[in-house]
């Protein structure tokens, strides 16, 4: 499994990098604004990625990680309206305002647990737009206005287009980050925090700091929804604070809900999933229109909201989770009585 | 001093949707302990149905009566048909569920009557009501009609047998089970009620904050809060503490306005509200999460 999902991964590496040098060759294939599209996937991706590591992986729920995207988004807007810092400088800036973030909010969610947890995050995404409007930030982040930016330059004169650079920007930061939390999760750490998720008080009694380990995963989570919001914040060249209101942690919660709890690769197909769906909206209402018949327009959160349901419903796990362990449960069936048990354990684990 | 009083008078009328809200949270969070995060845009949804047949030509309190019942249907079959087979299921699939209802009640309505803020009407009389220069009719007006509702709803459960057998329900549904109660059929119709409260709220606040598909994100917030203070497993204790924030909530922004009369610097405000709510609940939350009127529950391990 490990040497074939490896050979996978690079290939899929190998193409992520050389395709979009094809642009000049196929420019109605590789247009400037599919890569931006994709640039935009990477960076949910890097979202969902970091509420997986808090939710999937460390089993604490946030409906509140719009509220860390902000934060990072602002914090690099701001170093880059203000301070005049370069764009990539931003990435570590807001990397680490969002940790400390997250790491104070971590601090009382440890006396809370699922329902409660769900709630607490649920009211700081509620309110996260007002607090962005603050009258005493007013100076720093413009209020309702909010902050217009530059996309960031092509460096060393190299022969690409801005959309171009901005992909490479973003997949080389993806690629980082992926690398990170796959080492993380593989360590001793990333054990003790899967340990946490699955049964606290053993985790406990095994000498495993909870109380450490729950606060630092929070702030590493929010530290990596931070990042995609600050590279978002360049992306897109333009914060405001309506647009961090609670259906974007929504969003972050259907990636996280259809690529798979707990699975690294699962948030990636999470975070292209729920772009490609807000992004064909329209296409989505006007089939709705002509072809079902409906009378009125079928909004995205429509259909992300009824695939909420459903999917909790058939596969608790996403559809990557999912089928992982479809093929294993498949595999094991072949294998005899004792891998099945075996794969039901692993099951009955990570829906926990 | 007159303002004073202005402000804890709308503040009581605010605090009394607030409670509806939250007693509505509480009654579905005591039988099932879910925290039901839809909750104020299923109201939105009841608001929106009583608006639409306002429109159709009914009058307003046919249409209130009319919009409350579909609310109970409605909140019955969605306890029965989406969350009766998930009953078992880990917390983060219910929350995932709720969310998606949530979703979809805010996309439908926005598809349906469009995210165009509209004007609600007031039924309560200009003329006749309120007292003046303390309390305006349609506050006077939301405060009665919740208080009667929350003494119907006190009644129903304090001394008819279905009430009983609901509280039984709720309590130890193993033992009610036992004696003869039909413990399912009790939570459905718990949640039926609590969406027919909801609704009361929704058609009650909508003069106020006027008609759309986000109108309720706010009040759901305090109406958390509300809970949280008096104890999210107190019924009674919910109530108040919706009238405590309500009340609170006012406060706090005049008295941010004295002090900037005052001095000239500008702390807190209107615009503060939705975060005064946010720092009440994790306050709460973490402080003494069972509320002033909640029992602490010890958990066996």
């Amino acid at each position: 499994m490990a040497a074939s999902s490896k050979k996978w991964l690079w290939g899929l590496l190998a193409a992520a990098f050389l395709v979009p040098l094809l642009r000049p060759v196929l420019p109605d294939i590789v247009s400037d604004y599919r890569l931006f599209l994709v640039s935009t996937m990477m960076i949910a991706a890097i979202a969902v990625l970091g509420l997986n590591l808090l939710t999937g992986f460390n089993g604490q729920i946030s409906l509140g990680h719009g509220a860390f995207y902000a934060v990072g988004a602002y914090t690099a807007a701001v170093l880059m309206d203000q301070a005049n810092w370069p764009y990539w400088a931003t990435i570590p800036a807001a990397a680490i305002v969002c940790f400390i973030v997250g790491y104070l909010f971590g601090l009382p969610a440890l006396k809370l647990e699922g329902h409660y947890l769900a709630l607490a995050t649920f009211a700081l995404a509620l309110a996260v737009p007002q607090i962005l409007k603050y009258k005493w930030l007013e100076g720093l982040t413009g209020g309702v206005q909010g902050i217009v930016l530059n996309k960031p330059e092509v460096p060393f004169g190299l022969p690409m287009s801005e959309d171009q650079w901005l992909y490479y920007y973003v997949l080389i930061v993806m690629v980082l980050l992926y690398w990170g939390a796959a080492n993380m999760l593989n360590s001793r750490s990333g054990r003790a925090m899967k340990a946490i998720r699955d049964y606290a008080i053993a985790a406990d009694t095994m000498g495993i700091d909870t109380a450490l380990y729950k606060t630092v995963t929070f702030g590493i989570s929010a530290a990596y929804t931070g990042i995609a919001g600050a590279l978002s914040a360049s992306a897109i060249a333009f914060v405001a604070p309506d647009s961090f209101n609670i259906f974007l942690s929504i969003k972050f919660l259907i990636g996280l809900v259809v690529g798979g709890i707990g699975s690294l690769a699962g948030s990636v197909v999470g975070g292209i999933f729920y772009v490609l769906v807000d992004n064909s909206a329209q296409a989505l209402s006007t089939f709705a229109k002509n072809d079902l018949g409906l009378q009125f327009d079928l909004s995205a959160y429509t259909v992300f909201g009824i695939l909420l349901i459903v999917l909790m419903y058939l596969m608790p796990m996403g559809i990557v989770g999912g089928v992982y362990y479809l093929v294993q449960s498949m595999r094991s069936s072949m294998r005899g009585p004792q891998a099945q048990q075996q794969a039901a354990t692993q099951k009955q684990h990570a829906t926990r | 001093m007159e303002q004073f009083l202005q402000q804890i008078a709308s503040g009581l009328a605010n605090g009394a949707i607030y409670a509806c809200v939250a007693l509505a949270l509480v009654m579905i969070y005591v039988s099932t302990d879910h925290i039901n995060f839809a909750q104020g845009e299923m109201a939105m949804f009841s608001t929106y149905i009583s608006w639409q047949l306002m429109s159709w030509g009914v009058s307003f309190w046919i249409a209130f009566i009319l919009a409350v019942l579909l609310s109970f249907v409605m909140g019955v079959v969605i306890e029965r048909v989406i969350l009766r087979p998930l009953h078992n299921a880990p917390v983060l699939s219910i929350v995932v569920v709720f969310i998606g209802l949530l979703a979809i009640f805010n996309s439908v309505a926005g598809a349906i009557w469009s995210y165009l803020i509209k004007e609600y009407p007031s039924p309560f009389p200009k003329s006749s009501f309120g007292i003046a220069g303390v309390i305006g009719p349609h506050q006077l007006g939301v405060v009665l009609v919740t208080l009667i509702v929350l003494g119907l709803l006190f009644a129903f459960f304090r001394y008819t047998p279905l009430g009983l057998a609901m509280r039984a329900a709720a309590q130890n549904p193993q033992m009610a089970r036992l004696v003869g109660v039909r413990v399912d059929w009790m939570l459905a119709l718990g949640w039926g009620l609590a969406a027919a409260v909801g609704a009361v709220a929704g058609i009650m606040v909508a003069h106020i904050v006027y008609l759309d598909p986000n109108m309720m994100a706010g009040i759901l917030l305090y109406a958390f809060a509300g809970a949280l203070v008096g104890g999210i497993g107190n019924p009674g204790g919910a109530v108040l503490g919706g009238f405590i924030v309500g009340v609170l909530e006012n406060m706090v922004a005049f008295a941010g306005n004295q002090l900037e009369k005052a001095t000239g610097v500008y702390i807190i405000g209107n615009g503060e509200k939705l975060t005064v709510a946010l720092i009440i609940v994790i306050f709460v939350l973490t402080v003494r999460p069972a509320g002033i009127f909640g029992r602490v529950v010890v958990k066996r391990v």
